[in-house]
């Protein structure tokens, strides 16, 4: 699986209140959610946004309340993968659960600037910059997280429990 | 190799004998909590994956916590919405407006959680639980419904960062100063994927109320959970209200931390978060009268309990809350509230120009109750101050204990409550 795109990047801390404010979290509805997708951070990032386009930001990102409103407004926006430095841990989580791709690499995290054309292969880790050549190796999610992506979510991987 | 307390509670709920840091497990949950922010989604998620009942129909809570009582028709849809599913699926533990406080406050008083327990809650203050030695931890809406139709979720074992607690406090300093002291110190993610252990013979001195305000904001440097030893004090709070055994979990003597980190509470001075990270501490003596303020807000999942409403009353007695603020005090549950109005607690804060709300969570997130314009600055009692927190993308949010908070509210300006002390009514 691959995702390519244009970036939009951010820097550490990057949290979940801005990602999606609590005055929207009144709704559940995916493409309202999206419609206010980083608002407190980047104004135009909405209008700016297209689909398949990746995110990068650095250390933390996903920090503060467990909304999994921030991921879902994430991905209904269009962004295709977010990588970053690190993840806070219930963002993490919650990417996965709902089917976002994440991956953590400081280094690219670090080098990747906005605007270049990025390209991710998730299932070597393997980060490629188009822009300026530069290529990064992820790490890979261990199996016990692949069969929850591969399954498509959490819940589909529970499904045959129930 | 020795466990740390969080590894043996989850060994237990994994049926493993031991576990070790980085280990996947699949645990058994002792109780799943949603909001109603959060538990709309999982309802949803839940009906859509076809689960037909609730893994154990008490052992479920959803608490109408935020946005209530609904701030508007959109926040009304989202409360109808989980109330539907409570009586559909017959969850023992709803908690709608007249039963429901802020769910941290409100799980604990009511006997819902305690001693050795493993909880999931969507949402990230679920944390607070580790004071009472239960191992706690936030997650998001999915996690919620599979836990709801399961009873199980998946961990990664955590490493842990040894708090050791010595002393015992001088006046006006409480356990909110403590972890915004360590976050001061670590970071907002300092801690990230690992637990914060506090232990050492600072505990003893700690009332439940710190203990539950500490473990609380374990979040803010990044932690999986925060977790106290049980000991008397816990016990003598439990007993006669938690419904199930206590079932009592210690650290391994051997067991092996990341890091140890010494805290001496009687060195610590009242401590002020500026925004717009947690991690921006300073002392009161580095502030003291700096920053004129618009707004205090006193409640909290982090500090809406008793004794945080006794701080409160105790500084606002006899005096008057200044021009031009706005002080908002908000009881964090139904039972806060009225012992409150027995103490005569309302008196003091209606006398002193403050307002008393019904429990909610309303301003720390920029619900309701309290939202700020452009410009404008909180102290605030919560437990985030990030941008917009409160409100308006341009305002600010100040977070310190409750005799800072009352303090600030008196003078409007961030205050040393010792000050007003000294200068008398």
């Amino acid at each position: 699986m691959f995702a390519q795109g244009q970036v939009h990047k951010y820097g550490d801390n990057v949290d979940t209140d801005v990602i999606i404010p609590a005055r929207y979290l009144n709704t559940s509805k995916h493409e309202e959610l999206a419609a206010h997708c980083m608002e407190d951070i980047d104004k135009e990032f909405v209008g700016r946004v297209k689909q398949g386009d990746i995110l990068v930001a650095e250390k933390n990102f996903g920090c503060g309340s467990s909304r999994e409103h921030a991921p879902i407004a994430i991905k209904a926006s269009g962004i295709s993968c977010v990588i970053a430095s690190t993840f806070a841990r219930i963002f993490y989580r919650n990417a996965i659960n709902i089917g976002l791709a994440i991956l953590e690499c400081d280094e690219a995290a670090r080098d990747i600037k906005s605007g270049d054309e990025v390209k991710v292969d998730f299932d070597t880790g393997l980060i490629e910059n188009l822009t300026t050549g530069k290529t990064y190796q992820a790490e890979p999610f261990p199996p016990f997280i692949q069969n929850i992506i591969q399954k498509g979510g959490l819940l589909n991987s529970i499904q045959d429990r129930l | 190799m020795g466990m740390t307390m969080t590894q043996k509670i989850l060994a237990a709920h994994a049926g493993l004998k031991e576990v070790a840091a980085g280990q996947l497990i699949e645990a058994k949950l002792d109780l799943c909590l949603g909001n109603d922010i959060t538990s709309p989604v999982a309802v949803n998620e839940f009906e859509r994956c076809g689960a037909c009942h609730v893994f154990d129909q008490s052992r479920v809570a959803l608490v109408m916590d935020h946005f209530t009582p609904n701030k508007d028709i959109k926040a009304a849809e989202q409360v109808k919405r989980v109330r539907g599913f409570a009586d559909k699926y017959g969850v023992e533990n709803f908690f709608d407006v007249g039963r429901m406080g802020v769910e941290h406050a409100l799980l604990p008083e009511q006997g819902l959680v305690g001693p050795g327990d493993c909880v999931i809650g969507a949402d990230s203050h679920t944390c607070t639980y580790g004071a009472l030695g239960a191992f706690s931890t936030g997650v998001g809406s999915t996690d919620l419904a599979a836990g709801m139709a399961t009873g199980t979720a998946w961990f990664k074992v955590p490493s842990a960062l040894k708090i050791v607690l010595t002393g015992k406090f001088t006046e006006y300093v409480s356990g909110k100063d403590v972890i915004l002291d360590l976050i001061g110190r670590i970071g907002v993610d300092g801690a990230l994927y690992r637990s914060l252990e506090f232990t050492g013979p600072g505990v003893k001195e700690l009332s439940i109320d710190d203990r539950l305000c500490i473990a609380n904001m374990a979040i803010e440097a990044g932690a999986k959970n925060g977790i106290f030893p049980v000991d008397e004090v816990t016990m003598a709070y439990v007993n006669g209200r938690f419904q199930r055994e206590p079932q009592v979990f210690e650290a391994d003597p051997d067991a092996v931390y990341d890091e140890v980190i010494e805290i001496d509470l009687s060195a610590l001075r009242p401590t002020v978060a500026f925004p717009h990270l947690p991690e921006n501490t300073r002392t009161i003596d580095e502030c003291n009268g700096q920053v004129k303020i618009d707004q205090s807000v006193i409640g909290s999942c982090t500090n809406g309990r008793m004794e945080d409403m006794r701080a409160a009353a105790e500084i606002l007695k006899g005096r008057k809350v200044a021009r031009g603020v706005r002080c908002i005090v908000i009881p964090a549950t139904q039972q806060i509230w009225t012992q409150c109005m027995h103490e005569g607690l309302f008196d003091i804060f209606v006398e002193a120009g403050a307002v008393v709300s019904t429990p909610t969570c309303g301003p720390c997130l920029g619900g309701h109750m309290g939202i700020l314009a452009a410009g404008e600055r909180a102290v605030s009692t919560t437990n985030r101050n990030f941008v917009g927190r409160m409100g308006h993308v341009e305002s600010e949010v100040y977070l310190s204990n409750p005799y800072v908070a009352a303090a600030s509210a008196v003078t409007g300006y961030i205050s040393d409550p010792a000050d007003l002390e000294k200068e008398g009514k």
